[in-house]
């Protein structure tokens, strides 16, 4: 059955929206303002391009070769993919269809949307925990980190695997006592496959000039080398694979 | 090398321990190595890194560099035309050498070739500093006539008009044509002596063929053969080595196929200088020396980085015109490893992991250009230690070995960049480009040339009114692309009646088989500017912009059109229907000693030459920028990724272009994954997933912007770093500011 869903693009991606080669596809809006988000161009749904899932699963099928031989899946990402709980499910379960790894790409916030129905065809969810500290994550995204947790147990209970994804920003997200809290959490699930700590970039300032808004941390840089390398460690250190 | 303690050489059988019978009796160099490769399946761990003695040498010659690359040439000997026993034997560290062989008689002193054009060698030596030598004038002049002056004397009006004009760029009419591979594998395998032997015997089939020119033009061409074999025993012989009897041991191996590569280069100034596929070949001859003690594992990776040296050190003299073309000096000496045999094995063997192996003793370099023949079903461990050299070097470059070996077998090389041939069996006639962007203004202008307003083609009709119709462009296209490809086969069809008159490769083709198949191998540039602006005259509305002559000069085009690199077939059909339309065109015509013609999508660095004489497109291109490189989409107009880009040029049929489609990626580390071990599964995983969609051929670069842009401003600091360009690699800082430019302009496939 074919769902209709608000699209923001699409792109096949290596090695960076999960394992191996994948066809991501990004849907518009997305309940978070997120001080680092580097697509401010996916916040808002009406943005996005009118679309069903059976037309997004039709191109998905014309990779389905390639990503068999090469290695990969399905991604489903956004802005916020359960923010369109429907659209993503059939998308999710039309990739399974296909013979596709699936994977979700999510904050979590949504979490409660997503059914068991939709978790049945998830193979991996990609879980964006920014913070440990209920405060700081509201200073970051604007909203409460309670149902990401939640949802992050909903899913250690049920077995889906987790790679759990960490925005490392300089000055916000890099206490050692936040790395921490975050670390001793996604250990105690027993589904986190690994942690993905991903150096804040400043590439979607651009963006934010085109769309007549200010980046909030156009003034922050990037991680050095070695603050990257002192937080896999202590994700490390916490009994986690960190990369 | 230190001698291990070994039975006398003299009384050995050097073919002593090989297996099968029917590569003993003819020459068949394919077919001995069937019989004896050791396929390898394992991966990378036995490798050794570079002896003292190995560091020693090439740290010499990288001094030598520094100054090479600040003067454009090191030395040059302006007085000796080059022939294959023209020079002293040469040496970089005699004592220190276990392959021994340069052209001249020193290392990176240049020879003058002028059998190719006496014009070519002046500039060069005045270009750099050298005054010709008045004798060698005299003769080039006066006495001998060249290839150069040959083409020139036999092309038409029209063939000077579209060579003027850049419709048709990089004809191989001033210097030799090149691409034609030798098998030197076979001097080391047989011996000269019994290579004249069959020569001889070739020649004798033909003893009552009646005397026709094609006839006679053979008996000649095989006396000039078995002639250049004996040059080479005599170059050897200064040496110290006799080359008449087969190679006893691994180290001899090396030399006498060295040797014969170098007799080749002594001979000919070609365009591509290849080497063929012998790292599996060779292979056979390190494990017998290596199962009898003779070798160590170090010495036999000592032995192929000293071969790999004198590659390295190839050298021809040539203008910095050429230079401007392609640029870095490229000598294509091209090899190929891997592949799968026609009996399912595969042709990997720890050589070919050695070769590899070279990458990291010597550090990263563009020559020899090491060409991996991929097929999903070769061993793991060379897939992922071919996709780590990549991560680590961008100096490699992958062929499809399961498009190439249905169609020429399982002993197939790559000449240049993409050009597959039979070794010793198949020879090109190589030729240039056609500029397909420019033929499609030439279309809308009635045959006028946008930038000069000469009427380049005989008159056609202008297009009029004032939005473009796409089935009249195409309509008038076609009208175009059929002159086109008559004066282009034309023109190489001329070129290489003289080379084959006045610059015979005697040597190369003493290494191939008497009759020997020919193609005629013709190219296409700027495919992608030509697709993207058909599908703006077909999906958007495009308004020609006319100047006071009525010459069509700018468009402006509304609207939006699918573009060639996002897997969108309504732009992919118009690239592949573009490529077989042209191909038919080129088949319609009459070809020199009836070559079969072939077609390639490659344009090396020439995609910035060609652009700068190529005015404004309608798909929004602007006058004097640079094409894509080959078959590669326009930079920034591929939005969907590696994998739907690659895809798009998949599309493009390999039985249309069989020389060859080139695609030149570029990805960041990022874009392949987040660790080491990831990337090199992933890369590995996109490879397969190409090639499995019929891609042919991929250049793997693996870098950032920000490398680029501080070797730009600090190429001191990156003197070995290596970017795959066009079907062959560069070092980055040899390139021409405007090349860098166009490089850094291009899509990196990244992980935003």
């Amino acid at each position: 059955m074919s769902v209709p869903g608000r699209l923001h693009s699409w792109d096949l991606s290596v090695g960076v929206d999960g394992p191996g080669t994948r066809f991501v596809a990004f849907t518009a809006g997305c309940p978070l303002r997120c001080l680092y988000c580097a697509n401010p161009d996916t916040w808002r749904m009406r943005t996005g391009t009118p679309t069903t899932s059976g037309e997004v699963l039709a191109n998905v099928a014309r990779y389905r070769r390639f990503i068999a031989v090469a290695g990969g899946g399905f991604t489903v990402s956004g802005g916020e993919p359960l923010l369109q709980p429907a659209f993503t499910g059939a998308l999710l379960a039309g990739a399974q269809d296909l013979g596709l790894h699936t994977a979700l790409d999510t904050s979590g916030f949504l979490g409660a949307r997503a059914d068991d129905d939709l978790l049945a065809v998830t193979d991996l969810v990609l879980l964006d925990i920014k913070s440990w500290d209920g405060a700081l994550y509201r200073r970051l995204t604007g909203r409460d980190l309670h149902p990401t947790l939640a949802f992050a147990r909903r899913l250690a209970a049920r077995g889906t695997p987790v790679r759990v994804r960490f925005v490392l920003v300089p000055g916000l997200t890099d206490e050692p006592d936040n790395v921490c809290g975050v670390a001793r959490f996604a250990a105690g699930l027993g589904n986190v496959e690994r942690v993905d700590v991903l150096p804040f970039h400043r590439l979607g300032a651009a963006k934010y000039g085109e769309l007549g808004m200010r980046f909030p941390l156009a003034h922050v840089d990037p991680p050095a080398e070695d603050l990257v390398a002192r937080v896999v460690r202590e994700f490390r250190d916490a009994g986690l694979t960190a990369a | 090398m230190t001698d291990l303690a070994t039975p006398p050489l003299e009384t050995t059988d050097p073919w002593r321990g090989f297996h099968g019978t029917a590569w003993r009796d003819r020459v068949d160099v394919a077919g001995f190595i069937r019989a004896n490769v050791r396929p390898y399946e394992g991966d990378s761990a036995f490798l050794r890194g570079p002896t003292a003695r190995t560091t020693a040498l090439w740290q010499r010659l990288t001094g030598m560099f520094v100054d090479e690359r600040r003067r454009g040439v090191h030395d040059v000997d302006a007085a000796t035309p080059s022939s294959i026993t023209s020079h002293a034997p040469g040496y970089i560290d005699c004592a220190n050498e276990l392959i021994v062989g340069l052209q001249t008689d020193a290392p990176l002193r240049r020879a003058i070739l002028p059998n190719g054009g006496y014009r070519m060698v002046s500039a060069g030596l005045r270009a750099y500093g050298y005054e010709p030598d008045p004798r060698v004038a005299e003769i080039f002049t006066k006495y001998r006539k060249t290839h150069n002056d040959g083409v020139f004397d036999a092309y038409t009006p029209q063939i000077l008009a579209a060579r003027k004009a850049g419709i048709i760029t990089g004809l191989p009419d001033a210097y030799g044509r090149g691409r034609i591979i030798g098998d030197y594998r076979r001097v080391p395998l047989y011996g000269v002596d019994r290579l004249v032997a069959a020569k001889r015997a070739e020649k004798s089939t033909l003893d009552g063929a009646g005397a026709t020119p094609d006839v006679i033009r053979d008996r000649e061409e095989l006396a000039e053969q078995v002639r250049a074999l004996g040059e080479l025993v005599t170059m050897a012989a200064s040496y110290g080595y006799d080359v008449t009897r087969p190679a006893r041991t691994a180290r001899e191996a090396v030399q006498w196929l060295y040797f014969a590569f170098l007799a080749a280069a002594k001979e000919q100034n070609g365009a591509a200088m290849s080497l063929g596929r012998t790292s599996s070949f060779l292979d056979v001859y390190i494990q017998r020396d290596l199962d009898a003690g003779r070798l160590t594992e170090e010495q036999a990776q000592e032995l192929v980085d000293d071969f790999v040296i004198k590659l390295r050190i190839v050298r021809f003299l040539r203008t910095p015109e050429y230079d401007e073309l392609f640029s870095g000096d490229p000598t294509w000496v091209t090899e190929c490893l891997g592949g799968m045999s026609r009996d399912g094995r595969t042709l990997v063997t720890r050589t070919s992991f050695r070769y590899l192996q070279t990458l990291y003793n010597l550090g990263p370099a563009p020559e020899p250009n090491l060409t991996v023949l991929w097929s999903p079903r070769l061993p793991v461990g060379f897939k992922r230690f071919c996709a780590q050299v990549s991560l680590d070097t961008s100096a490699i470059q992958y062929e499809n070995d399961d498009l190439l070996r249905p169609y020429l077998d399982d002993d197939t090389a790559i000449a240049c960049c993409v050009s597959g041939m039979r070794v010793g069996k198949d020879m090109q006639f190589f030729g240039a480009r056609a500029n397909l962007a420019k033929a499609l203004l030439y279309a809308v202008n009635g045959g006028r040339d946008e930038v000069s307003g000469v009427q380049v083609t005989p008159p056609l009709p202008p297009l009029t009114g004032d939005v473009l119709d796409y089935d009249t462009v195409r309509a008038a296209y076609d009208r175009v692309l059929d002159w086109l490809a008559g004066t282009y086969v034309e023109a190489l069809n001329i070129i290489h009646y003289m080379h084959d008159k006045y610059a015979y490769e005697r040597l190369e083709m003493a290494l191939h088989d008497h009759p020997v198949r020919r193609f005629l191998a013709t190219g296409i540039a700027g495919l992608s500017v030509a697709v993207d602006s058909l599908s703006a005259i077909r999906y958007a509305a495009v308004e020609p912009v006319r100047d006071g002559s009525g010459l069509v000069v700018d468009y402006v085009t509304t609207g939006e059109f699918p573009t060639y690199g996002n897997n969108d077939d309504r732009a992919d059909a118009i690239a592949v229907e573009l490529v077989e339309s042209f191909m038919a065109k080129v088949r319609r015509q009459p070809t020199y000693r009836n070559a079969e013609p072939t077609l390639s999508v490659l344009t090396i660095t020439s995609n910035v030459v060609y652009g700068r004489h190529t005015g404004n497109t309608p798909d929004g291109r602007r006058a004097g920028e640079p094409f894509a490189p080959g078959a590669n989409p326009m930079n920034g107009r591929d939005r969907h990724g590696v994998v739907a880009s690659a895809l798009s040029v998949a599309k493009l049929p390999f039985e249309h272009a069989r020389d060859g489609i080139s695609l030149t990626t570029t990805v960041t580390p990022d874009g392949l994954g987040r660790t080491g071990t990831e990337r090199i599964a992933n890369l590995v995983g996109v490879l397969d997933g190409y090639t499995d969609a019929g891609g042919y051929h991929m250049n793997v670069n693996v870098l950032t912007r920000t490398t680029l842009l501080d070797a730009m401003a600090h190429p001191e600091r990156y003197p070995q770093l290596t970017v795959r360009v066009s079907g062959y690699a560069v070092n980055f800082v040899r390139l021409t500011p405007e090349q860098q430019r166009d490089v850094l302009s291009r899509t990196f496939h990244g992980s935003t």
